[in-house]
């Protein structure tokens, strides 16, 4: 089949065909400066603010799924087969405000206004997919939103009273649901799409195995699933990413499989699809990953793109090393498989040759005896850059510690195991003992960098205390916490 | 007629911004969405990649040779004067010619097809330099020997040197206070479209549009009758949009009428926050004296400023830094000296507080050394120095005539439930687990007015059409506050009609000229008073018409609900004002005010620089986590005066955004240079406001509703944009108070600020090891 050689959408009410996309073209920059809906605003264009939060429906397996994300780093050509929901689709066709907008209106929500477009939308998610949300929801949904004006007290008694005035089922985007995905459907017509100009080309693979084919033909390629980080890349750093592949819409890198033993995600897996997963099976992580970035960030940034973008600051890889998770890797026809921490050979040099991608990932189900914990420091709680992460897993049989796996984020140039700290651990009796042992050698393990986030002298105590902690946590009471209020 | 008990939107009720449905529903017009004519250009800035260095050469070939360019906007290109100082002081160039002065410097603008072309283009200029020794901060810039930026100040009064000898008690020390970024959420932009002659039109996001008028006739070379600027809403400015805009409006101006053509200028949020000014850093010396009761008797404060490069709005700033170093207490001798320092930074401004804050958490240090000197309360040591009868009388020589800060801390100390929580935060201390408590209470004395004298001046213009519609407008600027807001219900007030029927549009140098900058919190104060003046002037003439139209007495004349009654006649304000345009009544008013009573001798250090005090005070409640630092605000109180409200929904919004900048300004918020000067906190992936999930867990706010000016302010309200900010100083303290658990109380834990976790753990182990030795 021949590609196709333009993006097709549906913004707001009308299907949008576009020519010529460009891999780094912004869905930010399209619709303020090609399609004029200037409510969707630039705050920082590195997904860190909110103001230009929009929704994106996008059906998986069929389904019709909408969620927020940031238009600033995601690229236009990733939305191919979508449905782009903006500000100026919410109130009514007679200028009726949509229940969120009235509820922020009521609450006196906004003062500048700037932020406010991309709270409302990020509350109008928030109803869909919670119309009574508690507080700690709302703040969990807002994770991604900046505003420096109300210091938040109203945007939260809003979000709470959407409720009030009316119900997701009569919300525009629920009547036409049939009729929104049915036309998504008939956008997919199972074509490569081959886009832009020759030195910003974008491709979008028909399915997982044209994607081997292509990254073969074009090993030099930037494989862009979330572009949560990639985006950047452009937005910041003006960086050239063509040709580059986008993979986000691969169904095939999106399957989770369950196991009495194991789960293996696909690479595509975002860390929201992840979500359901954690308290059936890894509830250690629950708090963990909340604290990963904001709602739109976890909506759009993927696993296997977190892994293979090989940063020593990155949330999962420490937690998924104690996990002893391994990555398969795939080139045309051909798998590996390894253990992730092996994955990571240096900083900004992982073990994946041209041609190779990261296709799933395989995490073991805790065993028992198995204690885990997963631990993230960073200056401000919630989306903010790990300074210090940790994952930790302990087995011990009969008070004795028989294995140990502990692996920090941003104690060294890649994601690393405390190789002495988990030998002062092993075949040790579970104890302050050993664990003071451990604290201690953490200092033969890492020798850490200062830099804005947090002195090298910072991450050290920290990195032993948090093995403190983790020995404290088994025995604390009520009485004597070792953790701060929720 | 339909009859109506009272107006919608009268002063002292609550009502919703003018543009809450605009904000919502994304229509609110920003400077960015205004429709580009065909040809717009675009510019971009091209910065300095060295902190201090002489400028060699810089070759711009590869520059202007990229896609997209027209050409390159420098020095040389600029008809008037390159230089936008707003104090006059001529040390600020748009384009430096010979010396970068720190990292990030613009060093010329590309003017481009596109924004994208004029970016990508910037950055390929060849610069050879030639690197000089630099000094970042304030103590840094006095060891190399650096020169003030601007004149100092000194306040005194007594004798603070012979009374520190004297006092029984004495403890000197140093806190580091570290700056902020205003992160409005619009970053800067101008964009500019020439007119015939000299003239030129610049839309853009500033607070202060006659400053930017004046900056752009100044490096245009021609007078200020042929620049207009407008401004209808800024994304918040946070005092960032005072004068750091004039760069932004002067590039975009001078393209403009170069090319001929629209030129618009926006930089990213990385060289938004690399290229302009924050709030300033000071490093603070104290030296206080007291006695057994805790009590101040002499202090010796040197406040030293980070203010960057150039002089910018430093004077001031580090002033009112000075005029709050007492808070609300009383010295009985004092001696306060500024350093304004020149540093190799960008060029530190307004901020929210102008100083103020690093005045007043310099007072709060103090009082801490005390408590934990003499094992007491801190609320004890403030309460046994708030100013009083025969102890009012401040370091500048002003006496505080309207003091009610004891009133509102008793009574947030009752409504906080202040005692018992102290005691069961000591309680659960006393257990000595991992997770510690603390909570304070603070207080905040704010001085209201501009303490440039001249500057506390305001404009303002109506129009009554003869429909019966109002126009209104004035030389404040709107940037969230709600300003419109209020100012329209003070004329919806005097006319006694419905707020609907009044329009605001954006501010504009051609309709109210010579204003001041939105700032120092006196938006409503002066503005408000402008257009009461005007809304007065109209109303005496119609009162006027009324007599003599109907042969009544002027007090059987009365503005009634959206109508007039003279004496039994009651008819509709619209036909009321048909009948006065009928009999050609002047229907336009220009008002003004200017703010009685202050003066200021700098020279002297004496005089009434402040109409009147605002007040309020916080209670915090905190944990910390003694093994990593981490936080958690469990609970803050606040009480605020804001004299009798004009709008109490819109002014509770002001202090609840207020308290929680000021949290992020002592907490998460750090501004980190590396050793090469580079600003390494630029964007919100790395510089961290507060979040939602940052708010106290519980936020009881109120206002004092009791309060009223008892000066003759607008309606008798306060003033309210600063004072508040100074509230999340009980945040900070309360932090103290838990890590001070870990070495019993007996030592004051000098927590620098911001107190980011990693702050917090270090004085934790500090202070351990300190018990420990």
């Amino acid at each position: 089949m021949e590609p196709r050689r333009e993006i097709r959408l549906v913004l707001n009410d009308r299907e949008v065909a576009v020519p010529d996309v460009g891999a780094s073209q912004t869905l930010l920059d399209f619709l303020r400066l090609e399609q004029r809906l200037t409510g969707t605003k630039e705050g920082c264009a590195e997904g860190d603010c909110g103001a230009c939060t929009v929704l994106v429906g996008r059906l998986h397996d069929g389904a019709l799924r909408y969620e927020i994300v940031n238009a600033c780093i995601r690229f236009l050509a990733s939305l191919d087969g979508c449905h782009v929901v903006t500000i100026e689709h919410l109130s009514g066709p007679d200028g009726r405000l949509h229940p969120v907008q009235r509820a922020m209106v009521e609450h006196h929500g906004s003062q500048c206004g700037f932020c406010t477009p991309g709270f409302v939308m990020a509350l109008y998610a928030l109803w869909m997919a919670q119309p009574e949300p508690t507080v700690a929801q709302v703040e969990t949904a807002l994770q991604g939103n900046l505003c420096r004006c109300t210091g938040y007290e109203p945007i939260i008694a809003a979000a709470l009273a959407v409720g009030r005035h009316g119900t997701p089922s009569a919300d525009y985007l629920s009547r036409e649901r049939e009729t929104n995905t049915k036309h998504l459907k008939s956008l997919r017509d199972g074509r490569r799409v081959i886009t832009g100009p020759a030195d910003d080309q974008a491709i979008l693979p028909a399915d997982v195995d044209d994607f081997a084919q292509a990254l073969l033909d074009h090993p030099d390629a930037t494989i862009v699933a979330g572009a949560t980080d990639v985006g950047l890349w452009v937005t910041k750093f003006l960086r050239p990413i063509g040709p580059a592949i986008f993979i986000g819409h691969l169904d095939g890198l999106k399957s989770i499989d369950v196991t009495e033993t194991d789960i293996t995600i696909g690479a595509g897996v975002t860390y929201s699809e992840f979500a359901p997963l954690i308290a059936a099976h890894f509830p250690h992580l629950t708090e963990y990953w909340d604290r990963i970035a904001g709602w739109q960030v976890r909506n759009m940034g993927t696993i296997g793109g977190n892994i293979a973008n090989g940063s020593p600051i990155g949330d999962t890889p420490p937690v998924l090393i104690a996990m002893e998770a391994e990555v398969t890797l795939r080139r045309g026809d051909a798998r590996r498989t390894l253990p992730l921490e092996d994955f990571f050979v240096d900083y900004g040099k992982q073990d994946r040759a041209d041609g190779e991608f990261v296709e799933t990932i395989r995490i073991p189900l805790p065993r028992t005896g198995q204690c885990d914990a997963a631990y993230k420091i960073s200056k401000r709680r919630d989306e903010d850059i790990s300074s210090v992460a940790v994952g930790i897993s302990v087995v011990t049989e009969q008070e004795q510690i028989t294995r140990a796996i502990i692996a920090f984020g941003g104690m060294a140039a890649t994601p690393k195991r405390a190789a002495q700290a988990e030998a002062a651990l092993v075949g040790h009796p579970w104890g302050e003992a050993a664990f003071e042992a451990a604290a201690g050698a953490l200092a033969s393990d890492f020798s850490p960098l200062s830099d804005w986030r947090a002195s090298s002298d910072y991450r050290m105590r920290t990195a032993q205390n948090l093995l403190r902690r983790f020995y404290l946590e088994q025995a604390a009471g009520e009485d004597a916490p070792v953790r701060l209020s929720a | 007629m339909k009859d109506q008990a009272t107006i919608h939107g009268a002063v002292h009720t609550d009502l919703q911004h003018e543009s809450a449905f605009k904000h919502v529903t994304g229509r609110a017009t920003y400077t960015d969405d205004i429709a580009e004519p065909v040809g717009t250009l675009h510019a971009y800035l091209g910065v300095a990649t060295e902190t201090h260095a002489r400028i060699r050469k810089i070759d711009l070939d590869p520059v202007r040779n990229a896609p997209g360019v027209i050409d390159v906007l420098t020095a040389e290109d600029i008809p008037g004067h390159n230089d936008i100082s707003p104090t006059g002081r001529n040390d600020e160039p748009v384009f430096p010619t010979d010396k970068v002065e720190f990292n990030g410097q613009p060093l010329f603008a590309v003017i481009a097809e596109t924004r994208d072309a004029a970016r990508r283009a910037a950055e390929r200029a060849k610069v050879d330099y030639d690197p000089l020794p630099h000094a970042l901060d304030p103590v840094a810039a006095q060891e190399a020997g650096y020169p003030h930026i601007t004149d100092p100040l000194t306040l005194s009064r007594g004798d603070a040197s012979a009374a520190l000898e004297k006092a029984k008690h004495r403890i000197g020390g140093r806190m580091v206070v570290g700056g902020q970024d205003h992160m409005y959420l619009e970053g800067h932009i101008a964009f500019a479209v020439p007119g015939e002659d000299d003239d030129v039109i610049v839309h853009c996001s500033t607070q202060h549009p006659s400053e930017a008028q004046h900056m752009v006739a100044h490096v245009l070379g021609v007078p200020s009758n042929a620049v207009t600027v407008n401004v209808r809403r800024m994304g918040g400015g946070f005092g960032g949009k005072e004068s750091q805009m004039n760069l932004f409006c002067a590039v975009a101006a001078i393209a403009a009428k170069k090319w001929n053509r629209a030129v618009k200028i926006r930089p990213d949020r990385d060289q938004d926050m690399t290229a302009t000014g924050k709030r300033h850093d000071f490093v603070i010396d104290y030296d206080v004296g007291f006695d057994d009761e805790g009590r101040i008797e002499a202090v010796d404060g040197q406040f030293a400023a980070r203010c960057g490069y150039s002089s910018d709005l430093s004077g001031p700033v580090t002033d009112r830094a000075l005029f709050h170093a007492d808070n609300a207490y009383f010295y009985p001798h004092v001696r306060l000296e500024s350093h304004p320092m020149k540093t190799n930074t960008v060029s530190n401004t307004a901020f929210r507080g102008f100083g103020g804050p690093q005045g007043v958490i310099a007072a709060e240090r103090m009082v801490e050394e005390i408590a934990y000197a003499l094992g007491k309360d801190t609320l004890d040591i403030r309460k046994a120095n708030f100013y009083g009868e025969g102890r009012d009388v401040t370091p500048y020589h002003q006496t505080v005539e309207d003091n009610i800060m004891p009133r509102i801390v008793e009574e947030l100390e009752a409504s906080a439930d202040y005692q018992s929580r102290r005691e069961a935060v000591l309680a659960h201390n006393a257990k000595g687990g991992i997770i510690r408590r603390g909570i304070a209470l603070t207080p905040v004395k704010f001085g209201i007015s501009f303490t440039a004298t001249w500057y506390n001046q305001a404009g303002a213009l109506v129009h009554v059409y003869n429909d019966g519609s109002i126009h209104l407008n004035h030389g404040g600027t709107e940037m969230g506050q709600g300003l419109n807001t209020k100012v329209a219900q003070v004329v919806a007030e005097t006319f006694q009609v419905d707020v609907d029927r009044i329009k605001i549009t954006r501010t504009t140098t051609e309709k109210v000229p010579n204003t001041s900058a939105t700032a120092a919190s006196s938006g409503s104060d002066l503005n408000g008073m402008a257009a009461l003046d005007a809304a007065e002037q109209i109303k005496a003439r119609l009162v006027d018409f009324a007599t003599e139209r109907w042969q009544a007495e002027p007090e059987e004349v009365q503005f009634r609900p959206n109508r007039v009654q003279i004496r039994d006649e009651v008819i509709s304000f619209d036909a009321f004002i048909k009948e006065a345009y009928m009999a050609r009544v002047h229907l336009s008013a220009a008002g003004f005010y200017k703010t009685p009573k202050i003066h200021w001798d700098r020279a002297t250090g004496k005089g009434r620089p402040f109409y009147y005090y605002a007040y309020g005070a916080a209670c915090s409640e905190v944990e910390i986590d003694t093994l990593t630092g981490e936080y958690r605000v469990l609970r803050t109180d606040i009480l605020h005066d804001v004299g009798r409200s004009l709008n109490p929904v819109l002014d509770k919004g002001q202090v609840e955004g207020a308290f929680i900048q000021g949290m992020g300004w002592l907490t998460t918020e750090e501004l980190w240079w590396d050793d090469a000067g580079r600003l390494r906190t630029h964007a919100p992936s790395t510089y961290k406001i507060p979040l939602a999930s940052d708010r106290p867990r519980e936020f009881n706010v109120n206002l004092a509703d009791w309060s009223e000016n008892r000066e003759m302010t607008i309606k008798r309200s306060k003033a309210v944009g600063e004072p508040p900010f100074m509230l999340g100083i009980s945040v900070f303290e309360a932090l103290s108070m838990a890590v001070a658990s870990v070495a019993d109380y007996r030592e004051c834990p000098r927590l620098d600020a911001p107190a980011t976790p990693e702050r917090v753990l270090m004085a934790v182990e500090r202070l351990k090891a300190g018990r420990a030795a």
